[in-house]
């Protein structure tokens, strides 16, 4: 079993296993939906490689990042549907 | 600004092609830069999160590649490159900072990635690539327990379902597109390359839990705000499948976004290159999956030539190149028979309706393209192809359902921050 530690989601403590990606946290701790599209839809990960930018979450302030890209850190600020 | 680095050979992509290339090209001598955008190198089929050690099979490469001297920059985007008298210059975002490589050569390694069609429900959270799930696990997210629909077609689908399995999510079905007739001629086919048929038997091995059906595909899926069942069907028999994630690919689709840029010839969706795998860019090599669908090992035996041709390094090693040409040969019809065999169903490019999102990023149904003849056109009247992605998903899904070639290719590829983009500028 990996160490764990701890991020935050929305203001809520969500504990991760260490070197896990934002997007693998997120999902893997219940989050389905991570932004709402230009219409309003929730929207999650589709590709998980980079490509489809629906992942894009708000970490540590800042906006439009690819959760799937990112590796968590500990204490990290999470925010998702922008 | 982020770095300024300078190099004989650029190699963009850390899969196999581009691994093998760098390798090859440093260790005949030649200051080599490897620049990838995923956290850690070995490419989509040997994804492994920084700090672990790689996959048994990548070690060799890998192990090979930290000792080559070549210098690796991973977490980086390339976004423009352009040529400056004899050099290249290539741009890469990296941590909120431009990163700048100068090289006389180039090696295009960007490998490929899922092609998504939509079909209805498509867009609900839950609903993933069959290698978008894969490479979640990968990365470490727990899934154990979740009820998962595999679907849509190729090799891609054995292996993301024997993942999958391994990481405790049940998977309650898999769904090959393709009938049986064409995967057991393309079987029988693989009967020249042991490996591949024993790795096939290996991967029906590990899900042997899990029903496997072929000539079956994903119509629809639904749910309240996130994926609760998946509709599949053979055409005639329709089944509703209670899950949690509906993990669908339906083959891959090369990265021909910098080669597009830089101006290679493309042709059939693959990059034009000759005996060395020179395009038809003066300096610039490709290899790998940007050439065609061929897998991994195709994918080494490229790399390593168009590192050689790349480094200068064909006088001294020309016969290393050439020993490695028959590699090519087989991977290229392997990889035919494969295109053959997994070819895409008439009722798989009709799953989307009329009200289906094709664009995800900018939220356009199918309907609304329908007066447009071109990616062009569609991106004109209705936005489709411009949103973050760039036309990445939407852009393949269009090429195959309405037959739009590819619109043509601007810097940046990927968006950059505007801050970085204004810190980049030297002082007067």
């Amino acid at each position: 079993m990996r160490d764990r530690m701890t991020i935050r989601v929305d203001g809520r403590s969500v504990a991760v296993a260490r070197g896990s990606t934002v997007a693998a946290a997120l999902l893997g701790s219940g989050v389905p939906a991570f932004r709402t599209s230009v219409t309003g839809e929730p929207r999650g990960p589709l590709c998980a490689m980079g490509v489809c930018f629906e992942c894009r979450v708000t970490i540590d302030g800042r906006p439009e990042e690819r959760a799937c890209m990112t590796l968590c850190r500990d204490g990290m600020e999470v925010l998702t549907r922008g | 600004m982020g770095e300024a680095l300078r190099a004989d050979v650029a190699v963009v992509g850390a899969g196999p092609a581009g691994v093998a290339a760098a390798c090859r090209a440093s260790e005949s001598g030649a200051r080599v830069v490897l620049l990838d955008d995923n956290l850690a190198p070995g490419g989509q089929i040997h994804r492994h999160l920084p700090g672990d050690a790689p996959p048994p099979k990548a070690r060799p490469w890998i192990d090979r590649l930290w000792k080559s001297g070549a210098q690796v920059v991973t977490a980086a985007s390339l976004f423009d490159a352009e040529i400056l008298g004899e050099e290249w210059r290539l741009r890469a975002i990296r941590g909120g900072q431009v990163h700048v490589v100068r090289a006389r050569r180039v090696v295009v390694a960007t490998g490929a990635r899922e092609l998504f069609m939509p079909f209805p429900g498509w867009t609900l959270p839950g609903v993933l690539g069959a290698g978008g799930a894969q490479a979640l696990v990968k990365s470490g997210a727990d899934l154990s327990g979740k009820r998962a629909v595999v679907a849509g077609s190729g090799p891609l689908l054995l292996s993301a379902a024997a993942s999958l399995t391994g990481a405790g999510v049940r998977v309650v079905f898999v769904a090959e597109q393709a009938p049986l007739r064409a995967i057991a001629s393309f079987g029988l086919r693989l009967l020249a390359t042991p490996g591949k048929l024993l790795e096939g038997i290996w991967y029906r091995g590990a899900i042997a839990g899990s029903p496997c059906r072929t000539g079956f595909w994903v119509k629809a899926a639904g749910g309240e705000g996130r994926v609760e069942r998946a509709h599949v069907t053979n055409g005639t028999r329709k089944l509703e499948i209670a899950c949690d994630l509906v993990c669908a690919g339906w083959g891959l689709v090369p990265n021909l976004e910098l080669p597009r840029l830089i101006g290679c010839e493309i042709s059939a969706e693959t990059v034009v290159v000759g005996r060395y795998q020179e395009t038809t860019r003066s300096g610039v090599f490709a290899a790998g999956e940007v050439c065609g669908i061929a897998g991994a090992e195709t994918a080494v035996a490229e790399g390593e030539i168009a590192g050689l041709a790349a480094a200068g390094a064909l006088d001294e090693n020309g016969a290393d190149a050439r020993c490695l040409f028959a590699a090519r040969a087989r991977g290229r019809l392997f990889g035919e028979e494969l295109g053959k065999a997994f070819a895409l169903r008439p009722e798989v490019l009709a799953l989307a309706m009329p009200e289906t999102l094709v664009c995800r990023c900018e939220d356009v149904p199918l309907s609304r393209l329908a007066a447009a003849r071109s990616m062009r056109e569609a991106k004109l009247a209705t936005r489709a192809g411009m949103g973050a992605c760039q036309g990445r998903v939407c852009g393949s899904a269009l090429s195959r359902i309405r037959g739009f070639s590819s619109d043509s290719v601007r810097p940046p590829l990927v968006p950059v921050p505007m801050e970085a983009l204004a810190s980049e500028e030297e002082p007067t």
